[in-house]
């Protein structure tokens, strides 16, 4: 079954004369881990807007999880988001006045879905920290107080809790050394494919595309 | 319930510029409060000042100017009451007690007012308070005065000093009966009314000072010495006015109207609490000057609750993307600013409410030494509540421009704001 379907989606931001994006065809399946390229004003931040449901197309056909977004107004559209996806962004994830703990624990409390889907909230967040190696000790303390690494680790877990299909990634992996990076992405990979969640990453960074089983560059897919 | 937590946690993340917000909030809201109360007690203090007196008697003018000048010691009667007339009424078998008024004379700027035992035994002002003596007693001897507290405060009087009596009622006099000064006997607790202000000598002492006196002015080569004017006759041909208590208060309309169709001469009567009230009403504009003004100053501070609200708008841009991406509606973020403004408003009307409470307590001491008057505690009425609601109200009404920009904003960024 396909997690994101679309075909002959287009989008064209107000007052320009032509497209920014103009897609004939992405199908990506589920669990699939899907790396997106391409160099900045290619468009990849118009098609993760349009994949979490804050742009609609306008035109084509945008399925996800089997629901038309189009059909959808902003309200159900960010109810879905919510629902079903987790968002990771380049830096800079999390709420500096809230807790490590806490700052995971957000998504449960705008999602019921998650929150149901997460059982024990503070226990499920608790499990994923472990699972990505951040020791007990980091989990009470202020945000500030991590590594960038750190950081980027409890915006993993954040995106993970309370299963959501869909991990959207926007170059998280921009600030890190790249031996961190390994790492991360290594911890990603693990934690998605414990949920079955499927991950949409997007970067500039062709170094990164090797850890991808698929690789598309927006590049040539956009026609626009 | 997780917006107010986000709203208390991000609010005490910037608590070091956002306690300035707070506190010009408290001290217009404490100015607000503070003008009202001080409204309410300069009210209840006029309305105060006289008490259990049932009827003002005067040479006939108005019954505004007859209480300025014979309980605010304001302005001069147009015209003195002879003695007999009062002697006439004072007989009227409704009538229980009678305080006659003399009143023309001063010390250093404060009035001299001439009366009798029965001003100490009758008068009463406040909540029908009775005069109190801080030292000495009532005056005995033609020569003898009775000081008010603040008389004899600010000039620095005690029992057995002696006081000089000026001609008129400047605050520079240049005639003095300097040949016939009096003696302190008593000085009167603080009222808190003009009688603070007041010093009490006998009728026979205002009108021995006259006796060498001829139609106002000295007379030269005529001089009457103290001890001489003590063997005259002292009883008064003229006094300026003179209170009246009735046996019952229902009289009070009826004895009025006798007295000012009294024949043998023309003079006014009237009830001290209709004019007082009256009087008030004439001054109110004052109270509505002050109301506009400590309303302005609270408009001021939420306009540096707002102003601090949207020059936030920019740096937290990245924290309603991030509050957007776990979830977070636009209306979330829309409530958000509105909420922050909101328990800003309520802990600016409760920081200022303390501020009241606690500067009152700390001034009383100082304003009862000064003025006489003691501050109640103060608590919130329905009438302070309700300014309070308006404050929080406003408040919630200004938070509507960021939290309307902020909602239009996180539409349009959606996840996507690199800062």
């Amino acid at each position: 079954m396909d997690v994101i379907a679309l075909s002959n989606l287009h989008y064209r931001w107000a007052g320009q004369s032509r497209d920014t994006l103009a897609l004939a065809e992405l199908r990506v399946r589920k669990g699939e881990h899907l790396f997106i390229r391409g160099a900045s004003g290619s468009g990849k931040t118009t098609l993760l807007n349009l994949l979490a449901g804050i742009l609609t197309p306008a035109s084509g056909s945008l399925t996800i999880l089997g629901q038309g977004l189009q059909a959808m107004g902003s309200a159900a559209r960010d109810r879905f988001r919510a629902d079903h996806m987790g968002v990771i962004f380049q830096q800079f994830n999390l709420l500096p006045y809230l807790s490590v703990l806490e700052n995971v624990q957000l998504p449960c409390e705008f999602s019921a879905r998650r929150k149901q889907r997460a059982g024990k909230v503070q226990a499920s967040a608790r499990r994923l920290l472990d699972h990505l190696g951040l020791a007990t000790s980091l989990q009470q303390r202020a945000v500030t107080g991590l590594s960038v690494g750190q950081q980027q680790r409890v915006a993993v877990a954040r995106a993970l809790i309370g299963s959501p299909e869909i991990l959207i990634a926007d170059e998280p992996t921009s600030a890190l050394d790249t031996d961190t990076r390994d790492g991360f992405l290594q911890l990603l990979f693990q934690e998605a494919e414990a949920q079955g969640s499927t991950i949409v990453f997007v970067s500039h960074d062709p170094h990164i595309a090797g850890h991808f089983p698929r690789v598309v560059d927006l590049g040539e897919l956009n026609q626009a | 319930m997780i917006l107010f937590k986000l709203t208390l946690h991000s609010l005490w993340n910037r608590r070091a510029s956002l306690l300035l917000t707070l506190f010009s909030i408290a001290i217009s809201v404490a100015l607000l409060l503070g003008v009202e109360y001080i409204r309410k007690e300069a009210k209840s203090s006029f309305l105060n000042t006289i008490s259990g007196t049932d009827l003002v008697v005067g040479a006939r003018s108005g019954p505004v100017q007859l209480l300025l000048y014979s309980v605010f010691r304001i302005g001069n009667a147009t015209n003195n009451i002879s003695w007999q007339s009062y002697q006439d009424i004072a007989a009227n078998p409704l009538v229980e007690w009678t305080i006659p008024i003399s009143l023309g004379d001063s010390h250093q700027g404060y009035r001299v007012l001439g009366t009798n035992q029965d001003y100490f035994r009758h008068y009463r002002y406040a909540d029908k308070r009775l005069l109190a003596f801080a030292e000495g007693k009532p005056f005995a001897g033609v020569f003898d005065a009775v000081l008010g507290a603040e008389v004899a405060r600010k000039l620095g009087y005690r029992l057995g000093d002696n006081i000089v009596i000026a001609h008129g009622a400047a605050a520079t006099s240049f005639t003095l009966h300097d040949d016939k000064p009096f003696t302190v006997t008593g000085i009167l607790a603080p009222t808190g009314t003009p009688l603070d202000r007041t010093v009490h000598v006998s009728l026979e002492g205002i009108e021995a000072i006259h006796i060498d006196w001829v139609n106002g002015a000295k007379v030269s080569g005529y001089q009457v010495s103290a001890d001489e004017a003590l063997q005259k006759n002292l009883q008064p041909k003229v006094i300026t006015a003179f209170m009246v208590g009735l046996k019952n208060r229902a009289a009070a309309f009826r004895v009025q109207r006798d007295i000012n169709d009294y024949k043998r001469e023309p003079l006014l009567a009237t009830v001290p609490g209709v004019a007082l009230a009256d009087l008030w009403q004439a001054l109110g504009m004052f109270e509505t000057v002050l109301r506009i003004i400590s309303g302005l100053v609270v408009v001021a501070g939420l306009l540096g609750m707002l102003t601090t609200l949207l020059s936030t708008l920019n740096e937290r841009r990245r924290e309603m993307a991030i509050l957007r991406a776990v979830g977070a509606y636009p209306r979330h973020v829309f409530l958000l600013f509105v909420l922050e403004a909101g328990v800003l408003a309520v802990l600016g009307c409760l920081l200022g409410a303390m501020l009241v409470m606690v500067g009152l307590v700390a001034a009383r001491p100082w304003v009862m030494a000064e003025y006489g008057l003691y501050l109640s505690t103060w608590l919130p009425d329905s009438g302070d509540a309700l300014l309070l609601a308006a404050v929080a109200g406003l408040a919630l009404l200004f938070s509507l421009i960021p939290g309307a920009i902020a909602y239009r904003r996180s539409l349009q960024d959606g996840l996507t704001v690199r800062v």
